[in-house]
């Protein structure tokens, strides 16, 4: 086994990036991720690549629009308010079918908010990036470990299915310390980017990057054909699960979240309670026939997050509503402890399975 | 057997609680444990209260978030008053007693009083009561020796400042034989 290192999660992000051959990072600071524009900072110059800190998350956005267009490795990184910013220019990236990445480690909300971790970007990362019809694969890491591994596939799986892929992370996660196996990064898969702006030398019909199309007919044709995409993208939906088989509470949570449950659903097991663990990794596309696999065998949900309830509804779409689901959550930068998500996971436990969660 | 340590080292801004924690971080990791470090960052870096969390484990770890400490470090007088209460039954408090005039009041856990920041300042260590702190952290739990430790605290100091390296090693030694 190769030595471990021992980095932020931040840094494992931007050392993920650069061993995954990101020459171009575009960025504005901004708490609880700034770690990531100062790895970049410090390494980019040693390996002739480029970081630059623009003058708004807005031109950050679409200078990553332009190195993704040239057919380069890029990605930018920021935390809510600023993902906020940067959303006009994701919806331009997918309309173009941009390969690029971009990281939210979220703070808390809405407005400014604070600089504490939280997961209420949810929606906005999953439904409305921007504006227009699209998607973007959104993956959820919950180690540094992962921090590391899913910036790799990030990376892969833009350039695979051309759209911009997003890490969502939150400030926790951003700035926890753990071990870290970088040697992945060493066995990086490239892609031909036959359609990137690279000029013609007179050799080649022109390549075209755009996303006007006035042509009503044209544009719905463009979106179809990316929605047919879409549906083969939808198999890379995946969850790792915990103590799943025998079940009666799943606990479904993500990122940092679902380290707690983890520790909430051993207590748990050993007070004599089935609890088991759904941990969505892709938060887009979402795991939801394995969602509702978990609903034929358990009798109720517990959904762990810190927001005011939005992955639920992807829970209790999944399962088409079939078991109750009860939530445990907290926000504005707050964290569930696990005493709480036990004591849900108890309350859940004395439910049966056709009650319905409105009732308690 | 399977063991898992949480422990909590909290003070001002600038002793250097995050820095002795990082060192705890790589020790665990060179003698093959699972580690996790999670500081609580915010304004408190700008001169106020900061803590550190670092749990060390036998097997992997779940949630990196410490509110009960197994061992909890006071190295000034509001962090012992805000986290006494939160300490695990049968756990340890350590406390620089050169800044805390307070005494543990709990009898249901150890104590351990070392004046850390007068040994540094009566040995021209000024600033390193942190790593006298983190020798006494490794004697009183048993969690790491000395060498151990000087090959972290090596990992863990930049190159730039490799000079401090002996001042950095002696004060843990001093923290550790105390």
């Amino acid at each position: 086994m190769a030595d471990k290192v021992l980095m932020k999660g931040n840094e494992a992000i931007a050392e993920a990036a650069i061993m995954a051959g990101c020459r171009h990072f575009f960025g504005y600071p901004i708490t609880p991720q700034t770690e990531i524009s100062a790895y970049m900072a410090k390494r980019m110059p040693k390996i002739g690549g480029t970081f630059l800190q623009a003058e708004s998350e807005l031109a950050a956005i679409n200078m990553v629009y332009g190195a993704a267009a040239a057919g380069a490795r890029t990605m930018t990184s920021s935390s809510s308010p600023g993902i906020a910013l940067k959303s006009e220019g994701l919806s331009f990236l997918a309309a173009c079918d941009l390969p690029s990445v971009i990281v939210n480690i979220q703070r808390g909300g809405p407005g400014l908010g604070g600089i504490r971790p939280s997961q209420s970007d949810y929606f906005h990362a999953t439904r409305s990036t921007g504006h227009g019809d699209f998607h973007m694969i959104v993956l959820a890491p919950n180690t540094v470990q992962e921090m590391f591994d899913l910036t790799l596939e990030a990376f892969d799986l833009a350039d695979k299915y051309r759209m911009p892929a997003m890490i969502l992370g939150d400030g926790m996660l951003g700035q926890v310390m753990e071990p870290v196996d970088i040697s992945r990064g060493n066995n990086i898969k490239t892609y031909v980017k036959d359609w990137a702006l690279t000029g013609t030398k007179g050799l080649r019909k022109r390549n075209v990057v755009n996303s006007l199309y006035l042509s009503a007919e044209e544009l719905e044709l463009l979106n179809f054909q990316r929605f047919d995409k879409y549906k083969e993208v939808e198999k890379i939906a995946r969850t790792e699960d915990y103590l799943l088989e025998d079940a009666e509470v799943v606990v479904v949570a993500y990122g940092i979240c679902a380290r707690i449950a983890k520790n909430a659903i051993d207590t748990a097991r050993k007070n004599g309670i089935k609890a088991g663990l759904i941990r969505p990794v892709t938060l887009w596309p979402y795991p939801k026939h394995q969602l509702k696999a978990a609903a034929e065998k358990a009798k109720a949900f517990v959904v762990v997050e810190m927001s005011m309830g939005q992955m639920i509804e992807d829970v209790e779409l999944s399962i088409r509503c079939s078991r109750p689901v009860l939530l445990c959550n907290r926000t504005g930068g707050m964290v569930p402890t696990r005493e709480a998500v036990l004591e849900s996971i108890e309350k859940a436990a004395l439910l049966k399975g056709e009650q319905n969660a409105d009732s308690i | 057997m399977s063991q898992t340590v949480e422990i909590m080292i909290a003070g001002f801004g600038g002793q250097g609680v995050l820095f002795a924690g990082k060192i705890l971080a790589y020790a665990a990791l060179m003698a093959g444990k699972e580690v996790s470090w999670l500081p609580s960052y915010g304004p408190e870096m700008r001169g106020g209260t900061a803590n550190i969390s670092v749990i060390i484990s036998d097997t992997p770890i779940g949630s990196p978030i410490v509110d009960n400490p197994g061992v909890f470090v006071a190295m000034n007088q509001p962090s012992l008053e805000k986290f006494e209460e939160e300490v695990q039954p049968g756990g340890l408090i350590i406390l620089d007693s050169s800044l805390i005039q307070l005494k543990v009041k709990r009898h249901d856990l150890q104590a351990c009083y070392i004046p850390a920041t007068k040994l540094a300042e009566d040995n021209n260590l000024k600033g390193l009561a942190n790593m006298i702190i983190l020798g006494r952290i490794a004697r009183e739990t048993g969690l790491f020796d000395l060498d151990t430790l000087y090959l972290a605290a090596s990992k863990s100091i930049p190159e730039r400042k490799k000079d401090l390296l002996a001042f950095n090693k002696k004060a843990i030694e001093i923290g550790y034989n105390y």
